[in-house]
C-alpha cells in the first residue's frame, strides 16, 4: 500500500455509529470500574485495619460490589466494546442493524443496574434489600430476587450481542464466500461460542433455582448443585475476561512494538483450544467439596492442566512478534533489542507489564490447579492474590492500557496526557506487585479470603515471609496505589473527551507475518469445534452433576434458606452490640416469616 | 501449516511441563497418600442434625487403636464443639458438617481445610504430633458475621486427653 498523504480514516470516520457504540460500552465499563475501585479501596484498608469507616457486617456489601461490578461489569462491557470494534474493523462493514445493537447495549445496562441496585441497597438498612452473597452467590445465602434477575438479563443481553456479531459475519461471509475468516472475527465468534456454552450453567442456576427460590415459588435448594452450575460457568468466565485481553496482545500489541504478529494459524489454534479446555475444568474450584468423587476432580486436574497449553503458546507468540518488532525498529543481541521497544507508550509499557504479570499469574495458578498442594491455600487470601494478577492486571491493566491506543480512533481526539498514562500503567503495576505478593504470602500462612477481620480472638499465624502485620502493610499501600492509578485513568480519559476532534489519529493493523493462507482451512470450522467442545463438556459434567442430583435431590436434602436481605439481626448477633428495640422486632418478625 | 523451529521446542516443553505438573499432583496423591475430600459419606438432612446419631452431640470418641473420630457441626457463627480436642501421635478423622450454609474449615497454618456444605458430610483424616493449639476458621463468607467464626483444635498429651474424658465430659 502507498503512503498515505491524505490522513488515513480512523475507525470513527469510517463507522461513527459503531465508533459511539464501542464509546458507549467503554464508558460502562469505566463506570463500574470507578465504583468498584471506590470499594476496593474501601476494603483494603478496612480487612487491614488500617482504616475502618464501616461497620464489618458493610464488608460483605463492599465485597460484593466490588466482586460483581469488576469481574461482571467492568470486563464484560469492555468486551462488548471492544468485541464490536473488532468485528466491524476486521470485517471492514458496519453491523447490519444497530438498532439491535442499542438493544443489547440496553438491556446488559438494565440488567447490571437491577444488580447493582440490589446490592447497594445493603447499605441502607431501612430497605429491606440485600444481596450480601459475594460474586459467588452460593446458596442457601439467599439474595433478593432482583439480583438475580439482574444477572439474568444481563446474560440475556450478552447473549443478544453475540448473535449481533455472528449475524454481522454471516452477511460479511455472503459477501466474501471465499475468504478466510480475519483473525479478530474468529478470535470474537469462538470467544462467544465459549461463553454460550458457558453462561447456559448460571443462566440455568438462576432461571430454574435461585430465582423462583428468591421469590419463594420453591423451599429450598441443593448447595451442591447450584455451587457446580455456577463453577461450570465461573471458570470459563475467566477466559471470557481474558480472551479480549488475548485479542489485544495478538493483534495490537505486535503493532505497536513496531511488528506485526508472528503467527496468524497459532492464533487461531490458540482460540480453539480455549474454547474446547475452558469449561470443562470448572470442578477445580470443588476440589475440597464433599459430595464430590475424587475421579471427577482428577479428571477435572488434568484438564485444567492443558488449560496451560495455549497460554504457554500465547507467551511465545506475543515475545516472538514484540520481539520482530525490536528488530524491525533496529534492535539486536541476544536481549539487546528489549532497549529498541516503545517504552513511553502507555499502551505498550502498560500491555507488556500486564503480560509480565499474567506469567506470574500462571503459576500461582499451577498451584491452584494442583489438586492436593490446593489444601494448603484453598479460600485463602492467596486465591484473590492470584486472580488480582490474571483478571486485576493482565486483563484490567490491558484493557487501560488500550485504551491509550483505541480511545482516540473511536473518538477523533487525542489522549490528554500520555506521560500521565505512563505513569498510571507503572503505578498499577507497583502497586499490584506489592498487594498480591503480600496476598500471596498470607495465603500460605492460612490467612483467610472473604472477610472483614482476619485478626481472630484465640490464635495469631505464624510467621513466615514477615508477620501478619507488615504483610497488611504492603496490601494496604499496594491497594492504595491501585486506587490512585485508577483515578489517574479515569481523570486522563475525562480530560480527553474534553479534547477537541482532529484528525490523522487512524491507527492500522497489518496482517501477521505468517498469515491465514498458511494454517488448514478446518481451524476455521466453528460447528465442529463448537461439537467437540460440547461434547467434553458433557463428557467432565454429566456423571458429576448426575451423582450430585442423586445424593442431595433437585432441590436439596434439607437445607434452610438464609436469606440476607431480611436479616438486620444477624449484624446484632456479629456486632454484639445493642439495636433499636423495635429493629430486633421488625426483623424477628420477617425471620418468623421466613422460617414459616 | 509452518510451525518455527523454536515453536515446536517450545511446543514440546510445556507438554513436558503439563505432564510434570499432572505426574506430581498423581505422586502427591499415591506416594504421601493425599486424598481428597470426595463421596465416601452419605448426605445427611441439614435440618434433622439433632436426630443424627453422629452431629446431635459434636464430639471426640475413640474408633479404633489411636484412630479417633471428631464430629464437627459448623454454624453462623461458630464451630462445635469449641474447642475440639484430640490427643497427640494419633490419626483423627474428622466428619465436618453444616446446620445452615456454606461454611469453610481450616486449620490454620496446616493443609486441614475442606469445604463445609449443608446435607454434605465432609471426612478429612489427620496425622497429629505434639501437643500444639491450632486456630480453627471459616475460609468460606457465610453471612455478615462470619469473620468472628472461629474455634480451636488442641492436640493435647496422651494422658491430659484420658483425664478429660474420664472426667465424663465429652471432649
Amino acid at each position: 500500500m502507498s503512503e498515505a498523504i491524505e490522513a488515513e480514516q480512523s475507525f470513527v470516520d469510517k463507522f461513527p455509529d459503531e465508533a459511539r457504540i464501542v464509546r458507549s460500552s467503554f464508558l460502562g465499563s469505566f463506570l463500574a470500574l470507578v465504583l468498584g475501585a471506590i470499594f476496593g479501596i474501601i476494603q483494603t484498608l478496612h480487612r487491614t485495619d488500617v482504616a475502618r469507616i464501616i461497620p464489618s457486617t458493610d464488608y460483605y456489601t463492599v465485597l460484593t460490589a466490588h466482586g460483581v461490578f469488576l469481574v461482571i461489569s467492568f470486563t464484560v462491557f469492555f468486551l462488548v466494546g471492544l468485541f464490536t470494534w473488532a468485528i466491524v474493523r476486521s470485517l471492514d462493514r458496519p453491523l447490519v442493524n444497530t438498532k439491535i445493537t442499542w438493544t443489547w447495549y440496553l438491556i446488559m445496562s438494565g440488567g447490571m443496574t437491577m444488580t447493582g441496585i440490589s446490592i447497594l441497597a445493603g447499605f441502607v438498612d431501612s430497605i429491606d434489600m440485600s444481596a450480601d452473597v459475594l460474586y459467588t452467590f452460593y446458596a442457601p445465602l439467599q439474595a433478593h430476587p432482583l439480583f438475580y434477575t439482574g444477572l439474568a438479563v444481563f446474560i440475556v443481553g450478552s447473549w443478544i450481542a453475540g448473535a449481533d456479531w455472528f449475524r454481522t459475519f454471516l452477511a460479511w461471509k455472503r459477501e466474501h464466500p471465499d475468504e478466510r475468516i480475519p483473525l479478530q472475527t474468529f478470535m470474537v465468534l469462538t470467544t462467544m461460542a465459549m461463553w454460550y456454552i458457558a453462561s447456559s450453567a448460571v443462566a440455568a442456576s438462576v432461571l430454574l433455582f435461585l430465582l423462583p427460590w428468591s421469590l419463594g415459588f420453591i423451599d429450598q435448594v441443593n448447595p451442591t448443585l447450584t455451587r457446580t452450575l455456577f463453577w461450570f460457568f465461573g471458570h470459563p468466565v475467566v477466559y471470557f475476561w481474558l480472551m479480549p485481553a488475548y485479542m489485544l496482545w495478538y493483534t495490537v500489541l505486535p503493532k505497536i512494538a513496531g511488528g506485526r504478529l508472528f503467527s496468524d494459524p497459532l492464533a487461531r489454534v490458540v482460540f480453539v483450544l480455549f474454547l474446547l479446555l475452558s469449561t470443562p475444568v470448572g470442578i477445580h474450584h470443588q476440589y475440597l467439596d464433599p459430595g464430590i468423587a475424587e475421579g471427577f476432580k482428577f479428571i477435572s486436574m488434568t484438564n485444567t492442566m492443558f488449560l496451560l497449553l495455549p497460554s504457554l503458546l500465547t507467551a511465545f507468540t506475543v515475545v516472538a512478534s514484540v520481539e520482530y518488532g525490536a528488530r524491525q525498529r533496529g534492535g539486536s543481541g541476544l536481549l539487546g533489542w528489549l532497549t529498541d521497544l516503545p517504552w513511553r507508550k502507555p499502551e505498550f509499557t502498560g500491555m507488556m507489564l500486564a503480560g509480565l504479570m499474567f506469567a506470574a499469574g500462571g503459576f500461582s495458578g499451577m498451584v491452584n490447579a494442583g489438586m492436593n498442594i490446593n489444601y494448603m491455600i484453598h479460600n485463602t487470601i492467596w486465591v484473590p492474590g492470584h486472580f488480582h494478577l490474571t483478571v486485576g492486571t493482565a486483563v484490567a491493566l490491558t484493557f487501560m492500557a488500550a485504551t491509550y491506543w483505541i480511545w482516540p480512533q473511536i473518538s477523533n481526539k487525542p489522549i490528554y496526557s500520555r506521560t500521565i498514562g505512563l505513569v498510571q500503567v507503572v503505578v498499577w503495576f507497583i502497586g499490584m506487585a506489592l498487594m498480591s505478593n503480600a496476598m500471596h504470602a498470607q495465603g500460605i500462612m492460612g490467612v483467610p479470603r472473604r472477610t472483614a477481620e482476619p485478626e481472630y480472638s484465640g490464635f495469631d499465624y505464624a510467621t513466615m515471609f514477615g508477620g501478619f502485620e507488615e504483610l497488611n502493610i504492603q496490601i494496604a499501600i499496594g491497594g492504595t496505589l491501585l486506587f490512585v492509578s485508577t483515578v489517574l485513568f479515569i481523570g486522563n480519559l475525562l480530560l480527553t473527551m474534553g479534547n477537541p476532534k482532529v484528525s490523522g489519529l487512524a491507527d492500522p493493523l497489518p496482517p501477521a507475518l505468517s498469515g491465514p493462507t498458511d494454517s488448514p482451512e478446518v481451524l476455521d470450522n466453528l460447528r465442529l469445534w463448537v461439537g467437540i467442545a460440547l461434547t467434553l463438556v458433557v463428557l467432565a459434567y454429566a456423571l458429576p452433576i448426575a451423582a450430585i442430583i442423586s445424593r442431595g435431590g433437585l432441590l436439596g436434602p434439607g437445607v434452610g434458606t438464609y436469606p440476607v436481605w431480611l436479616t438486620p439481626l444477624f449484624d446484632a448477633l456479629a456486632n454484639g452490640t445493642t439495636i433499636a428495640v423495635g429493629a430486633v422486632g421488625d426483623a424477628s418478625a420477617a425471620l418468623v416469616e421466613v422460617v414459616k | 501449516m509452518h510451525i518455527h523451529a523454536y515453536e515446536k521446542l517450545w511446543l514440546a516443553a510445556s507438554i513436558l511441563l503439563i505432564l510434570l505438573l499432572i505426574g506430581s499432583v498423581t505422586y502427591g496423591a499415591v506416594g504421601p497418600g493425599v486424598a481428597m475430600v470426595a463421596d465416601s459419606e452419605q448426605p445427611i438432612d441439614a435440618g434433622g442434625l439433632d436426630e443424627d446419631e453422629r452431629f446431635s452431640e459434636p464430639r471426640v470418641e475413640q474408633v479404633g487403636e489411636n484412630h479417633y473420630a471428631a464430629y464437627v457441626v459448623a454454624y453462623q457463627f461458630g464451630f462445635e464443639p469449641s474447642p475440639i480436642v484430640v490427643p497427640e501421635d494419633s490419626t483423627v478423622t474428622f466428619y465436618i458438617t453444616s446446620r445452615d450454609v456454606i461454611h469453610g474449615f481450616e486449620v490454620a497454618g496446616t493443609n486441614a481445610n475442606t469445604m463445609v456444605v449443608p446435607g454434605e458430610v465432609a471426612e478429612i483424616t489427620v496425622e497429629t504430633e505434639e501437643p500444639q493449639e491450632y486456630g480453627l476458621l471459616c475460609n468460606e463468607y457465610c453471612g455478615a458475621g462470619h469473620h468472628v467464626m472461629e474455634g480451636k483444635v488442641n492436640v493435647v498429651s496422651q494422658s491430659e486427653f484420658e483425664s478429660r474424658n474420664s472426667g465424663g465430659e465429652d471432649a
